[in-house]
C-alpha cells in the first residue's frame, strides 16, 4: 500500500505565502484568545482545592450549588459535571493548611443531604506550590527552546534553527489557542502535553530538514525552491504515516482513556495535527523566507571538509615526523 | 547468508532481558523488581508538608529558659525577670559574685550568643549558625517523627521523605476511605507537645481578671481547661519539663471511671527534675498541659519519684491511642502545614488504570495492524521491534523501581506511536531505493545508512526535551519524561539495530523470493 508516490514532486514553496498567511491568521487568532479570554489556570498553577465526587444517581448539581453557595467558606466554589452525569468536580479557590481537618472533610460533611456519594479525589495545592510550578513550567519551556536552538544550529545551520523555532512557536501558540477556546483547565498534565508537542513537532520538522540538508548537498539542482519541494515531497509519505499512527493512538487515549486524561489527550491531538501541518507547509517556508542560500551552504560545507582534511593531513605529517 | 550477525545478537540479548525483567511486573509476582503503581492508579494519599521551622527556634529558646530556671533554682542563685521573646530570652542576675558560676554553666551549651549588659542583665540568643542547625534538625526530626507515627498507625508502605530544605513528602498508598485518611492526617499533625507546668498559686485568684498581656508581664500564661474552656489556669511561663523527656506512653484505663487515660514515663534526667520540683512544691498544683490545653492540675502531696505520670481527659479510645503514639514517637519540634495534597480513592485509581490500559492495548493493536497493511512483511519486522520496545520500557522501569503513574502510562502510549517512526523512515528509504532499481541487498543497506542522520537528530532533540522535562518537572511530569526517554533509547536498539539484524538474516530469502509486494508493499 502506498499513499503518496515518492517520485512526484509537489510545488509547496510556490504556494508558501498563502500557507504562511493562513498560519499567521491562526496564530494571531490564538494570541487574541490568549489575551482576551485567557488561559484557564487549574489548581496546579493557581492554587486551590478540587474535589471529585461520584453519586450513585445523577448528581443534583443545583442542590449542591445551593448548599455550597450558602456556606461562606465555599461561596466562590464552582460545580461542573465531569464525564458522566453522576460525577462532578467542585473547585474552591482557597485551601486549608491545617492537616487535621481540611476542606475535603468539610465538603464531605456538608454534602450529606444531597444523596449517596463517594469522594473519589481531593487535590489541594497551596499558592506557594502553584507559583513555584508556574515558574518551573516557564523555565522548562524556555530552556527547551534554547537547547533546541543550539543543537539545530550546530547540526544544521542557524537559519534551520530559527525556522524550526518559529515553527515550534507556531504550533504551541495554536495549541494554546485551542486550549483557551475549549476552556481546558491548564494543569501539570497540559504542560506535559505542550512539551510533548514541542518534542513531537520538532521531530517532524527535523526529519524534513534532514532531507533538505541532504538535497542541498547531493542534488544537482541549484534553485532552493525546487530542492525544498523535492525534499518535502519525498518525506510526505513518512510524515503522514507517522502522524496518522500517532494520531490514532492518541485518539484512542482521548476516546477511551478516561475523563482525567481528556485534557491531556485533546491537547496532543491538536498538537499532532498542527505539528504535521507545520512541518509540511510552514517550517520549510520559513527557511526559504529567511533567504537560505544553497551556494553559500555548499561553500561552507566544502570549507569545513577542506579544513578537516587539512587537519588530518597535518596530523599525518606530524605523526610521520615530517613537520 | 550469515545467520549470526552482531546486530541480531545484541537485539536478541536485549529482547531476552526485556522479557525476563518485565515478567514480575506483568504477573505482579512477589519476587523480583517490578513496577509499582503510582498513587493515582492504585489510590492513596500524597502530601507535601511544610515545617514552620521558626517555631522550632522559639521552642529551643523555651527549653533553654527551662534549663536556666532549673539550674538557678538548684544552685539557689537568685534571678529576676526571666522572660522569653520569640528569638531570645533575658533575665537579671541579682548577685554579681555568681556570674562566673553561671558563665561556666552556659559555656557547656553550644551555639549561644550571650550578651551581658549593665546591671547583670543577660540577653541570650542563638548564633545564626545554631539557628540554621536547629531549623535543619527540626525538619529532620519531623520526618523521623512522622515516619514513626505512621509506622505505628499500621498502614502498608508509608513513605516519608524530605524534599528541599523545609518540605516533607508523605505518601500513603494504603488509604482506603476518606475517614481513614483524616485519621492519618490528624495523627501526623498532632503536635503532642506535653508540658508539665507550675500553677502560680500566689496570683491564681486573679486569673479571670487578667488579660493575656498582663499575665505575660508577670511571666505567666493563661491556659484553658481541655474539657471546659471557661475554666482557666494561671501557670508559670517556663515549663518544668517538656515532652522531649518522655520515653514511653501507653493507653490505660482509669480504675474508677473506666475511661481511657495515658500513662507516660520520663527519662532518668526528666525523672530527677520532676522529683526535685515536686519535693520543693508540696501543696502547689502541677498542670499537665498537652498542646496548650490543661488536662489536669492535681495537688502535689509529696515528692514524686520514679518519673511517671498520667494524662486524663475526656479521651475516646482512638484519641488516647493517637496521643500515646504521638508522645512515644516524640513531639513535632515545629508545626507542619499542608502545602499540597492529592488523594485518590481506590475506585478512581482502578477506573484510570482500566481506561488507560484499554487505550494502550487498542492503540497498540491499531498500529500493529496498520504497519502490516501498509508495509507487508517489512511491517511485521517493525512490529517485532515495537513489541520488544514495550517489554524493554517495562523492564527498565522495573529495574529502576519506578512507579507507573497515569502520565507515565500516557508516555508509553505515545512512545508506541513514535517508536514506529524510525521504522517508517527506514522503510520509506528502502522503498525509494527499490524503485530506483537497486538490488534488495543494496536497498536495505543504503536505506539504513540514509535514514540514520534523520533518526539520530530527531531522537536526540526529543531526548533533550525529555531531559529538561525531567529536571524541571515534578512528580507526574518526571514519570512522563522517564518513560519517553527510555522509550526513545529502546527504540534506537530495537528499531535500528534489531530490524537491521533481522533483514540481514532474511536477505538471501528475500532476494530469491523476488516478491517485493509481499516484503515491502511496493510493486
Amino acid at each position: 500500500m502506498e499513499i503518496f508516490k515518492s517520485n512526484k514532486s509537489y510545488n509547496f514553496m510556490g504556494r508558501r505565502l498563502p500557507f504562511l498567511g493562513f498560519s499567521a491568521l491562526l496564530v494571531i487568532a490564538s494570541f487574541i484568545l490568549l489575551f482576551t479570554k485567557g488561559l484557564n489556570l487549574g489548581i496546579d498553577f493557581s492554587g486551590g482545592t478540587l474535589v471529585q465526587v461520584q453519586y450513585t444517581k445523577a448528581a443534583p448539581v443545583k442542590d449542591i450549588r445551593e448548599i455550597l453557595n450558602s456556606d461562606i467558606r465555599f461561596e466562590k466554589s464552582t460545580v461542573t459535571e465531569f464525564g458522566t452525569p453522576e460525577e462532578i468536580i467542585i473547585k474552591i479557590p482557597s485551601i486549608t493548611t491545617t492537616l487535621g481537618k481540611d476542606i475535603g472533610d468539610d465538603i464531605r460533611e456538608i454534602l450529606k443531604p444531597t444523596g449517596e456519594y463517594e469522594v473519589r479525589r481531593v487535590d489541594m495545592v497551596g499558592p506557594k506550590v502553584g507559583d513555584a510550578l508556574q515558574e518551573k513550567g516557564i523555565m522548562a519551556l524556555s530552556l527547551a527552546l534554547l537547547v533546541i536552538l543550539i543543537y539545530v544550529s550546530f547540526r544544521f545551520e542557524w537559519r534551520f534553527a530559527i525556522a524550526s523555532i518559529l515553527a515550534l512557536i507556531h504550533d504551541i501558540s495554536i495549541a494554546l489557542g485551542a486550549i483557551v477556546l475549549f476552556s481546558i483547565d491548564v494543569n501539570l498534565d497540559i504542560l506535559a502535553a505542550i512539551l510533548t508537542i514541542l518534542g513531537y513537532s520538532l521531530n517532524d520538522t527535523i526529519i524534513v530538514f534532514d532531507r533538505i540538508r541532504e538535497g542541498v548537498t547531493t542534488s544537482k539542482e541549484n534553485e532552493l525552491n525546487k530542492v525544498v519541494n523535492e525534499s518535502v515531497s519525498n518525506t510526505l509519505s513518512r510524515t503522514t504515516l507517522t502522524s496518522l499512527t500517532t494520531f490514532f493512538v492518541v485518539l484512542t487515549l482521548y476516546l477511551f482513556g478516561g475523563e482525567i486524561i481528556n485534557g491531556f489527550s485533546f491537547t496532543l491531538l491538536v498538537g499532532i495535527v498542527v505539528g504535521t501541518y507545520s512541518s509540511i507547509f510552514v517550517a520549510a517556508s520559513f527557511l526559504v523566507q529567511l533567504n537560505f542560500s544553497i551556494s553559500k551552504y555548499r561553500e561552507n560545507e566544502a570549507l569545513k571538509e577542506k579544513r578537516s582534511k587539512d587537519k588530518d593531513k597535518l596530523r599525518a605529517q606530524f605523526e610521520q615526523g615530517t613537520v | 547468508m550469515q545467520f549470526l550477525n552482531y546486530r541480531l545478537v545484541i537485539f536478541t540479548l536485549v529482547t531476552i532481558f526485556g522479557i525476563v525483567f518485565s515478567i514480575p511486573s506483568f504477573l505482579q509476582t512477589d519476587d523480583g523488581k517490578k513496577i509499582s503503581l503510582g498513587l493515582d492508579l492504585q489510590g492513596g494519599l500524597h502530601m507535601l508538608l511544610g515545617v514552620e521551622t521558626q517555631k522550632a527556634v522559639e521552642g529551643k529558646i523555651k527549653s533553654l529558659a527551662a534549663t536556666v530556671k532549673y539550674y538557678t533554682d538548684n544552685e539557689d542563685m537568685l534571678i529576676e525577670d526571666l522572660t522569653i521573646e520569640p528569638e531570645q530570652l533575658s533575665f537579671i542576675l541579682l548577685d554579681g559574685d555568681e556570674a562566673s558560676k553561671l558563665d561556666t554553666m552556659f559555656s557547656e551549651i553550644k551555639g549561644l550568643d550571650i550578651n551581658k549588659g549593665e546591671d547583670l542583665i543577660y540577653t541570650i540568643k542563638l548564633t545564626p549558625v545554631e539557628v540554621e542547625i536547629v531549623k535543619d534538625m527540626a525538619v529532620g526530626q519531623a520526618v523521623e517523627t512522622i515516619r514513626n507515627r505512621l509506622d505505628q498507625f499500621g498502614l502498608a508502605e508509608p513513605s516519608v521523605t524530605r524534599q528541599g530544605k523545609v518540605d516533607i513528602v508523605v505518601e500513603l498508598p494504603g488509604i482506603k476511605t476518606p475517614q481513614e485518611e483524616q485519621r492519618a492526617r490528624e495523627l501526623i499533625a498532632k503536635p503532642a507537645n506535653l508540658e508539665l507546668m507550675e500553677v502560680d498559686e500566689l496570683k491564681s485568684d486573679q486569673v479571670y481578671n487578667l488579660t493575656a498581656e498582663e499575665a505575660q508581664e508577670m511571666g505567666n500564661l493563661i491556659l484553658e481547661d481541655t474539657n471546659d474552656p471557661q475554666i482557666k489556669y494561671l501557670v508559670k511561663q517556663i515549663p518544668i519539663l517538656t515532652g522531649s523527656e518522655v520515653v514511653d506512653a501507653k493507653v490505660a484505663f482509669d480504675q474508677q471511671t473506666n475511661t481511657p487515660i495515658i500513662n507516660f514515663t520520663l527519662s532518668t534526667f526528666g525523672a530527677k527534675v520532676f522529683g526535685d520540683f515536686t519535693a520543693r512544691s508540696v501543696g502547689k498544683r502541677l498542670a499537665v498541659v498537652l498542646d496548650g490545653k490543661v488536662f489536669s492540675a492535681p495537688n502535689i502531696r509529696e515528692r514524686i519519684g520514679g518519673g511517671s505520670g498520667q494524662i486524663s481527659g475526656n479521651f475516646t479510645v482512638n484519641e488516647a491511642g493517637s496521643v500515646a503514639i504521638a508522645l512515644r514517637s516524640g513531639a513535632l519540634p515545629a508545626p507542619v502545614i499542608m502545602l499540597e495534597k492529592r488523594s485518590v480513592g481506590p475506585s478512581l485509581g482502578a477506573d484510570s488504570i482500566n481506561a488507560s490500559m484499554f487505550a494502550l492495548i487498542s492503540g497498540f493493536v491499531l498500529v500493529v495492524f496498520f504497519m502490516v497493511l501498509y508495509y507487508g512483511r517489512a511491517g511485521m519486522i517493525s512490529n517485532v521491534a515495537l513489541i520488544t520496545n514495550l517489554f524493554i520500557i517495562i523492564a527498565v522501569m522495573a529495574m529502576f523501581g519506578a512507579t507507573l503513574t497515569l502520565p507515565g502510562m500516557a508516555g508509553i502510549v505515545l512512545t508506541v506511536g513514535m517508536a514506529v517512526d524510525a521504522n517508517v523512515i527506514i522503510n520509506e528509504r528502502i522503498r525509494e531505493l527499490l524503485k530506483q532499481g537497486k538490488s534488495v541487498h543494496k536497498a536495505v543497506e543504503d536505506g539504513y545508512k540514509n535514514a540514520m542522520s534523520a533518526i539520530l537528530d530527531a531522537n536526540i532533540t526529543t531526548l533533550l526535551v525529555a531531559v529538561i522535562l525531567y529536571v524541571y518537572g515534578t512528580g507526574p511530569i518526571k514519570g512522563f519524561a522517564i518513560t519517553i526517554s527510555i522509550g526513545i533509547l529502546a527504540s534506537m536498539i530495537t528499531a535500528i539495530l534489531g530490524t537491521h539484524g533481522i533483514y540481514e538474516v532474511l536477505l538471501s530469502k528475500i532476494t530469491k523470493d523476488k516478491n517485493l509486494k509481499k516484503w515491502f508493499g511496493v510493486n
